[in-house]
């Protein structure tokens, strides 16, 4: 059967094979664990040590779980927990044990004869295709699906229908976006309580001369410690409200050179050149590209890169994009300072902040 | 080898040597059963069924046995993790972050973490047999992509295999996002990123996953439900259907003497294979619990709870969401406004394009090649990669372009550790993505062709023996021996290439327009794909090849024999 095409019996070809006939399957060789009954010995002292060793591992295992601490003692041994370690390497040697005393055993001690099995073509014989063909068109005849197409077509009518039940139970899931990715808390001062700028974390608002030429501050807006200042419901600023809130509203403070900025135009076109004090200048801290926190400065250059896939931003040239992915620049906020001389937005953003979406210049601002 | 077959052991009769207790009981049992569910019958075949051995067969099993360490250690890790978002002050035992509010999530990771006993280890070996499985089974796919394991009949086990992988990335990427730390977040807020960068239905989509704007509080219970019901669920389905296409199909064998296209030799599965692979999952599982033990990862009490304000330097996703990450940093900023809508093709590219189209690609690649070949027969023997170079080489350039595309997302840390231009790296990238594969594609092919050429020099000239010979004149050549009949027999069960068809001669067959144009390119495609490779001599070849090795060898050594000295060099000539 070397050389030929082999026609296998359902009119499919299988392959060839080569120029040179089939030796045929080599001779069966002994092991030394076959022939010689102390290798033989040897071999299943060997599995059964195996086996004991695991034991061991697992009366570890038991002694470690009751012993060691865990807790704040998470730090003992290089920082990775004297009980995690413990745990993981008795059990882990214990499984292993197992597997290898097992694989041993097969290899040294089970019958090592290859038997062979004939395959078989994947395709059904022409008798069963025949036979199933025939119960099948019989089946729908009876059914009589094919005849009555009134009862067909309302059916498929009717299940298309019903598919819409569960697609429309799913609308529940969320709320319509609305405008809601057009604007942020900032826009919730008034011209006699503008909204304050206030170093996160520690809440406090920010006076012009606290900072030097190159600081960078991570600010947010004051609402958000101070909600009843702005008559906002506390409850509008706790829990998840206040992470969306901090998902758009994040800002970043930097103090440049003033004659360093290059002030470009907003969204109607009228100059950016009243939207910075004495070269402080706010911009959103959310990623225009997919939406990461925006944090690495480089001092020297105003260049803001963003961790997560490096787009750089120039602060003092309007946020403009110098390099990587990001396709616009970073939303500035145009900030002034009130009669205490803090820190405060002029209005909200001029455009929506975060990632770009498909609806993003429907509405007028 | 002379063995003196009759000191064969006593465990490897058909018998056992000492009798076995309560045979009775046994066959009671064995009865009971059989008489309700038809064992016997179901079993007959099953129980001594044949599975080939080589190593590369055991890549799907790292897949399968960690598939069941992530089943194992994922219900133990259900019983403590709370999938809620409802913010808590944590009081639990981890000094630097209690006082601090954080998700109920969060906080329930750092009880598994912190305060339950080898909830660590769990949590530890869940993450590590996650991306175990998620690699085995890339290496799994390359193992039967490069080796022909995709052809008829198998090519839906095939789909069903990419299928898996897909659904293990989603469980993948679902997992790791649950304990709602500062990165597992940033990755969600960049998924947002995505969805909302969808055509028309972005911000839709967005606002009904997150149950609102982002973040929301729904995100994490409904990842968690996908992660623990939803998708394990079909996971475990496609992967009852990957092994029952296995055991119906008989798995595919190496060439060799006595291994045929209609046979399939091995060892039975009771009791060496059943063995093997049983030991097998105790070694897998074995060594995920090393890992877990011995090597941290997601040290989510180091990157500290969920805050949209803040992020990590060096932010990545786990290994296997790399390269659409790396494809994200290096994508030029491009973005269209027009007609008043928005199509941010700096993330629609890289991740709303590329992944899917990789993903159907790969699906498709038995269909295209057997489409190109012409090839609608069963296959069961393995080739080896070289015999088939276009296969191989377009496997080698996908990988190439996966593979940079892999080190993009690292970008930032090779600029760090190799102290590089981030900017000159990602300018690079983006140009070897294009360039890369298509070297990857030339080299490869040639490759596999040299390596053609090589196996045919052995078949006919033999292999060599290191054995140096010098004639009298001073000449001096390798001995040469004939490859033993088991090698050179292995060598030469393979298929020959078709004879592609030319398109003169399609051109002669009437077809008309569009039927005509796709058997041209079928035609010149067929031509490329068989290019340059090198059949398998025939049996005359062999035969001369053979005769005239023999002859030389003579020649050669009846010379040296002949000559006036050898042992030293001649001096008086």
């Amino acid at each position: 059967m070397s050389d030929a095409h082999t026609p296998d019996e359902h009119g499919g070809e299988l392959a060839t094979v080569g120029p040179i006939a089939d030796p045929g399957l080599p001779e069966h060789q002994w092991r030394p664990t076959d022939v010689d009954p102390a290798s033989e010995k040897r071999a299943e002292r060997q599995v059964a040590a195996l086996f004991g060793l695991s034991a061991v591992c697992v009366i570890l295992f038991l002694v470690a779980y009751f012993t060691l601490d865990i807790g704040d003692n998470w730090h003992v041994i290089g920082g990775f927990g004297a009980s995690n370690m413990a745990l993981g390497a008795s059990l882990g040697f214990a499984l292993l044990f197992i597997g290898v005393g097992i694989i041993h055993w097969a290899r040294k001690l089970m019958g090592d004869h290859e038997m062979v099995e004939m395959r078989h073509s994947a395709r059904s014989t022409d008798e069963d295709r025949e036979v199933t063909l025939k119960a099948l068109d019989d089946g729908i005849a009876e059914s009589g699906i094919g005849r009555r197409p009134l009862i067909r077509n309302s059916l498929l009518g009717a299940l298309g229908l019903v598919g819409i039940a569960p697609v429309v139970m799913l609308r529940d899931l969320g709320p319509l976006p609305g405008k809601k990715l057009y604007s942020t808390i900032w826009g919730e001062g008034t011209p006699d309580r503008p909204m304050r700028i206030v170093r996160d974390g520690i809440w406090t608002p920010i006076l012009a001369s606290d900072l030097e030429i190159g600081d960078l501050v991570n600010c947010q807006p004051d609402a958000l410690f101070n909600p009843e200042r702005y008559d906002i419901d506390p409850t509008e600023v706790e829990g998840v409200n206040l992470q969306i809130h901090k998902s758009k509203a994040s800002l970043i403070l930097l103090r440049m050179k003033p004659e360093d900025i290059k002030p470009g135009k907003d969204a109607n076109g009228n100059s950016r050149e009243n939207w910075d004090v004495n070269g402080i200048v706010a911009y959103s801290k959310i990623c225009t590209h997919v939406g990461c926190p925006i944090s690495l400065n480089e001092r020297t250059t105003h260049h803001l890169l963003c961790p997560c896939h490096q787009s750089t931003f120039d602060l003092a040239d309007s946020g403009k994009v110098v390099f990587g992915p990001a396709g616009r620049p970073l939303p500035q906020l145009p900030i002034t300072v009130d009669a205490e001389g803090y820190l405060v937005a002029q209005s909200d953003f001029d455009e929506p902040v975060g990632p770009s979406f498909w609806e993003r210049d429907y509405y007028e601002r | 080898m002379s063995v003196d077959v009759s000191k064969v052991a006593t465990t490897n009769g058909t018998q056992p040597a000492t009798g076995a207790k309560g045979p009775k009981a046994a066959g009671a049992i064995a009865n009971w059963a059989d008489e309700r569910l038809g064992l016997g019958t179901a079993m007959k075949k099953n129980l001594r069924k044949v599975f080939p051995d080589h190593w590369s067969f055991m890549l799907g099993e790292i897949a399968l046995w960690s598939f069941v360490v992530l089943l194992l250690t994922g219900v133990f890790l259900t019983l403590w993790f709370d999938p809620s978002m409802t913010e808590i002050q944590y009081d639990g035992s981890y000094d630097p972050l209690r006082g601090v509010h954080m998700s109920s999530a969060m906080a329930s990771t750092l009880e598994i973490s912190f305060d339950v006993r080898g909830g660590l280890l769990m949590r530890q070996m869940h993450h590590w047999a996650a991306m175990i499985f998620i690699a085995s089974m890339m290496i799994h796919m390359m193992r039967v992509y490069f080796t022909g394991a995709f052809r008829k009949p198998r090519e839906l086990n095939w789909v069903i295999g990419c299928l898996l992988l897909l659904l293990g990335t989603i469980e993948g990427f679902t997992g790791y996002s649950l304990p709602d730390d500062l990165l597992s977040g940033t990755g969600v807020r960049a998924a947002d990123g995505f969805m909302k960068a969808s055509p028309v239905v972005g911000t839709y989509m967005s606002f009904f996953l997150f149950g609102g704007e982002f973040p929301g509080d729904s995100i994490i219970p409904r990842f968690y439900a996908m992660h623990i019901l939803l998708i394990p669920a079909i996971l475990l389905a496609l992967v009852a259907a990957h092994m029952l296409l296995l055991v119906y199909h008989k798995h595919t064998q190496w060439p060799g003497p006595g291994r045929t296209e209609e046979n399939v030799v091995g060892y039975p599965m009771l009791p060496v294979y059943a063995a093997k692979a049983g030991g097998f999952f105790f070694i897998v599982f074995g060594v995920i619990t090393l890992l877990g033990g011995l090597f941290s990862l997601n040290a989510v009490w180091k990157y500290g709870p969920y805050d949209p304000s803040k992020v990590t330097a060096g932010s990545q996703p786990d290994w296997y969401m790399g390269w659409p990450d790396g494809l994200l940093r290096i994508i030029p900023p491009w973005e269209t406004h027009i007609w008043g809508v928005t199509f941010s093709w700096n993330v629609i590219i890289p991740i709303l394009v590329m992944p899917p189209l990789m993903l159907m690609v790969l699906m498709a690649l038995p269909f295209i090649e057997s489409w190109v070949t012409g090839d609608k027969r069963e296959h069961h023997l393995l080739q080896r990669p070289r015999n088939a170079p276009t296969r191989t080489a377009i496997m080698v350039a996908l990988m190439t372009f996966y593979g940079l595309s892999w080190a993009a997302g690292g970008n930032d840390i090779i600029a760090i550790k190799m102290d590089l231009s981030i900017n000159q790296i990602t300018y690079f990238l983006r140009a070897a993505v294009f360039i890369g594969p298509v070297i990857a594609y030339i080299v490869t092919k040639r490759w596999c062709i040299s390596l053609q050429r090589h196996d045919e020099e052995k078949l006919l000239h033999g292999y060599e023996s290191g054995v140096l010979v010098r004639s009298p004149e001073g000449g001096y050549a390798e001995k040469h021996l004939p490859l033993p009949e088991g090698k050179a027999y292995t060598l030469t069960a393979r298929d020959d290439d078709p004879k592609p068809e030319t398109v003169d001669e399609v051109e002669a067959s009437g077809l008309q327009g569009r039927k005509l144009r796709i058997r041209k390119l079928r035609a010149r495609l067929q031509a490329a794909f068989f290019a340059d490779n090198v059949q398998k001599p025939t049996a005359e070849e062999l035969h001369e090849a053979q005769h005239h090795a023999e002859h030389e060898l003579h020649e050669l050594e009846s010379q040296i024999a002949a000559g006036p000295n050898r042992h030293g060099p001649s001096e008086d000539h």
